[in-house]
């Protein structure tokens, strides 16, 4: 069986409907993964189930503290150990300290006298067992003065903060001498002629937490010197192109000495996008001349990545009769101590701090505030779910007032198709029918109809840039006997690319799907693509497989021409097959024609690019935006503070399902990974900066017995999105308002707003409470 | 002896498991755990290892046909047991019940799922007609950061179907 059967998906809207495109084709069919029997029989490999006999284990040192000096390292001790190869300290690597990140060249190998948060560091030791380097680890003794970190937004904006970053990073910038590493604006109308129309005012403060992304593949490198002076580096990673660069850059090497091998990640969430440990494993086996391995813990990984926390303050105007007016709003964004892609989270989460609204007055202020804690970084959403938590509370906080219902605001506010949400210079507009992904999330949820107590409904929109800009490629060999071979970049982190380019060449080629295979994560054989982020790949890489199909296609139609003496000119070419004067031959055996009988193949390439602008602030106009309606009802325990979510409905705008079963096993992780910081979910940190729920025992995501008791995901298909058959990116949108409709939901169900997250038993029992302290009654 | 002996362990116990059928001797320190045992030195990587402390359930394997977390098993303690991994479970191809994970879109980046399949084929083999709520309750200790929950209780539902009609 390749594809699902229909009650797999049978939520959707017509099984297959998408294949009127290509009658009988493999795309829109709920084509069943790509290698998924590998990952379901155990025979999938992962970083850490590759082998590399003789490699060395490598173990870090770290100190107990968020922020300190580092005085000394005495190494003597762990050196001593049995199987210690070599324990690295900064003095061991080259001078000055060799740094890098995406954004600011901040990001040292090592901790380079200076700890700057906890878990960052300070030495690594190699071993030839695990058990040594980890004992030796153990050994190394840091004599470390601890600093007054600042691990807090409050601390860090304080007067006199200790500054997070090193002042030679960005010397003469404006906001050096600050913990703020950037900040972002944009403000279009007159606000205060719209706030002196405005009938209704609504201000408020949201806090939205940080959150760790919590792959159940905690990750890990792998880094093996070559004969020929170069290095191949394994590590899971989202972008292996980066990781490339990267490595290529700090040590000196040129890029065709890396060679990058990207296992499958297993998980990535944005977590896997930039390189952390990965140049310091690069010494580490440049010094030994051997592979060296690391293999992260779960708790290492909560100290590599997280998700930017995020403060904000917003105020809302709009008429009697519910249209916004204006809306104000600052948010900080509590990033870590390096900078990662941290602004630019910052920078284009705010960009659409106010929503896919028709709002005549907006200014947005929001600021990446550096503190003394695991460097935050790309995380699904990016920065949008922060800033619609604001967004979406606030035209519930409006609604309340007005006397209207969720449904009803978004109703007379959500821009219409073609219709500006950003304006101004940068402006961006509605480049899908968002009110239908709204009008059917109300029915889904069943809008209107009568509750029982405690019980109640919220809905809410979000939107999210997709790429701005970048270079996908891709080759697609066409093999004489009517098999294929794509190669793509893409890293399938369980999003299912490859089996969207099967499905796509197959149509495209007139192959059979499983005589269409996939290679990708290798830098050495695989051609570039910027990164697997932002939903990109569907609309960049399948544009570009796509074109690559195209231009096999076309090169069938010249050699079969030559071949066999009919006129290129009387030739033509469409999908699968070639337009002969006698007929239409299937491309495959039009292909075995023009080979004829020394064999042979043909190569297609295809690209696609987008340049973008680069005065924009987003570096380009999207090249799409993922919209999603979200409803959900929700009972709560007045006792408990518990919520039980009775029924969740997601609406994506998603242009065309290549693949309804991708599509929706998408759609629903979103949104249960949406509920986690919703819910559950929030990185607690102590005095001295360390995270204390660090680790799965005491950091809660969601379980089996967190998802809403019904799961209903459905989508929105216009045929519009500028991918391969009018797709868009859909992998984000529904948890970018998930946090907006629970909120909503539970406000309905108790008559009691909550306005940060996550909405915990333990906080919504105490905002229960104190909406029920008894009013003293008046003399 | 110097404080050194007592950071790195190099007691090694011999011990025999029996691992999908087959016996297999290894030579490891006392705290290795069964998940290590199966994956560095019996070479089996299909059992996976996340959180290492019995919270994930990506290392659930068979012990006497029970499910358990290997993370939470000694090597030693496992001697003179049965164990049963994902490969075992695969050993004449995937099973009814791997294929309904297929099938069901259950499969996402893949690496819980082994831990999902074993957990599930215990749930199948002591409950042959669980409700969703039974099904919720047994993989609760299996977690999965793509959140395929729904799909994988799908697939547990479509396999017993396919059992009790057999």
């Amino acid at each position: 069986m390749t594809t699902a059967p229909e009650r797999a998906v049978e939520q959707r809207d017509e099984l297959g409907e998408p294949s009127d495109l290509r009658p009988g084709g493999q795309v829109g069919r709920p084509v069943l993964r790509y290698g998924g029997d590998a990952r379901t029989s155990g025979a999938q490999r992962f970083v850490a189930d590759l082998r590399f006999p003789g490699s060395l284990q490598v173990a870090l040192v770290t100190v107990p503290v968020g922020c300190a000096d580092v005085l000394g390292v005495d190494t003597a001790a762990a050196r001593a150990i049995p199987g210690v190869v070599d324990v690295v300290t900064a003095a061991d690597l080259p001078s000055p300290m060799p740094r890098f990140g995406v954004s600011h060249t901040d990001r040292p190998v090592l901790a380079d006298g200076r700890v700057n948060y906890h878990g960052e560091a300070v030495a690594a030791v190699v071993a030839e067992t695990l058990d040594a380097a980890q004992a030796a680890a153990r050994a190394v003794v840091v004599d470390y003065r601890e600093l007054p970190g600042v691990y807090t937004l409050d601390a860090a904006l304080a007067d006199g903060a200790h500054l997070v970053q090193d002042p030679s990073i960005r010397p003469g910038h404006a906001l050096a001498g600050t913990n703020v590493l950037e900040d972002a604006h944009y403000a279009w109308g007159d606000i205060e002629a719209e706030e002196a129309r405005t009938d209704v005012v609504v201000e408020n403060d949201y806090t939205f937490p940080m959150v760790t992304h919590f792959p159940i593949e905690p990750g890990g490198t792998v880094v093996v010197p070559t004969d020929q002076g170069g290095l191949d580096v394994y590590s899971p990673v989202q972008h292996p192109y980066l990781l490339q660069r990267t490595i290529a850059s700090v040590i000196g090497l040129p890029l065709n000495q890396v060679r990058v091998f990207a296992p499958d990640p297993g998980g990535g969430f944005g977590g896997k996008q930039n390189p952390k440990l990965e140049p310091l494993i690069a010494f580490l086996a440049l010094r030994t001349r051997r592979a060296c391995r690391i293999v992260l813990s779960l708790e290492e990984t909560f100290q590599s990545m997280r998700r930017a926390g995020c403060r904000m303050t917003a105020r809302t105007g709009f008429t009697r009769d519910g249209e916004l007016t204006f809306h104000r709003v600052t948010a900080d964004f509590q990033i870590g101590a390096y900078a990662d892609v941290a602004p630019r989270v910052m920078g284009k989460g705010s960009y659409v701090a106010a929503g896919p609204y028709r709002i005549p007055g907006v200014r947005i202020d929001a600021r990446a505030v550096m503190t003394n804690t695991t460097p935050s970084t790309a995380f699904r959403g990016f920065g949008s779910p922060q800033v619609s938590w604001a967004m979406e509370s606030q035209l519930d906080a409006g609604a309340r007032e007005l006397g209207l219902d969720g449904l009803e605001i978004r109703r007379r506010n959500l821009v219409l198709k073609g219709e500006a949400f950003v304006r101004g210079e940068s402006a961006a507009e509605a480049d899908g029918e968002w009110h239908q992904a709204l009008e059917k999330a109300a029915e889904l949820i069943g809008w209107g109809t009568p509750l029982p107590p405690d019980r109640g409904r919220g809905i809410a929109v979000g939107i999210k840039p997709g790429a701005t800009s970048g270079l996908s490629q891709s080759l697609v060999r066409l093999l004489c006997d009517g098999s294929a071979i794509v190669y793509a970049g893409t890293s399938d982190m369980g999003q299912g690319a490859r089996t969207l380019w099967q499905q796509i060449v197959a149509d495209e080629l007139g192959a059979d799907l499983d005589r269409v295979s996939v290679v990708s994560g290798d830098t050495g054989t695989v051609p570039f693509d910027l990164q697997t982020s932002a939903s990109r790949s569907t609309v960049f890489m399948g544009s570009a497989v796509l074109e690559a199909c195209k231009d096999v296609r076309q090169r069938v139609l010249e050699l079969y021409a030559e071949s066999t003496g009919v006129p290129a000119e009387q030739l033509g070419e469409r999908a699968g097959v070639l337009i002969t004067p006698d007929g239409e031959v299937s491309l495959p055996e039009a292909a075995r024609q023009a080979l004829g009988s020394l064999r042979g193949e043909f190569i297609g390439q295809g690209t696609r690019r987008l340049r973008g602008k680069s005065k924009h602030p987003l570096g380009g106009d999207a090249a799409f935006y993922e919209f999603n309606a979200t409803a959900i009802e929700v009972e709560v325990d007045r006792e408990t503070g518990e919520l039980l979510l009775t029924r969740h409905v997601t609406v994506s705008d998603v242009g065309t399902e290549l693949n309804p079963l991708q599509v929706v096993s998408q759609d629903e992780g979103a949104a249960i990974m949406g509920l986690g910081h919703s819910q559950m979910e929030q990185l607690l940190l102590d005095e001295h900066g360390r995270i204390r729920n660090l680790g799965a025992l005491d950091y809660r995501i969601p379980t089996f017995k967190d998802v809403p008791l019904e799961l209903v995901s459905a989508a929105v298909e216009n045929h519009d999105g500028p991918g391969p058959y009018g797709s868009k990116g859909i992998s984000e949108g529904a948890l970018l308002c998930t946090a907006g409709a629970l909120g909503s939901a539970v406000a309905d169900a108790t008559g009691v707003v909550i306005r940060d997250l996550p909405l915990t038993p333990e906080r919504v029992w105490t905002a229960l409470h104190a909406s029920e302290t008894p009013v003293t009654p008046s003399p | 002896m110097t404080i050194h002996d007592h950071l790195v362990d190099d007691d090694l116990q011999t011990v025999t498991l029996n691992v999908n059928g087959s016996e297999r001797t290894v030579a490891v320190p006392a705290h290795r755990t069964l998940l290590d045992g199966l994956r560095d030195e019996v070479g089996l990587p299909g059992t996976k290892s996340c959180c290492a402390e019995g919270e994930c359930g990506a290392c659930t394997v068979l012990l006497d046909g029970k499910a358990v977390n290997s993370c939470l098993v000694l090597c030693v303690e496992a001697e003179g047991h049965e164990v049963t991994t994902v490969e075992g479970l695969s050993a004449d191809g995937l099973t009814d019940l791997q294929e309904e994970f297929l099938n069901a879109g259950a499969v996402q980046c893949g690496f819980c799922i082994p831990g999902q399949v074993v957990s599930a084929e215990y749930l199948l083999r002591t409950n042959p007609s669980p409700d969703e709520a039974e099904i919720r309750e047994a993989l609760s200790g299996n977690l999965c950061r793509c959140a395929g929950y729904q799909r994988i209780v799908r697939a547990v539902q479509a396999t017993a179907v396919r059992r009790c009609a057999q």
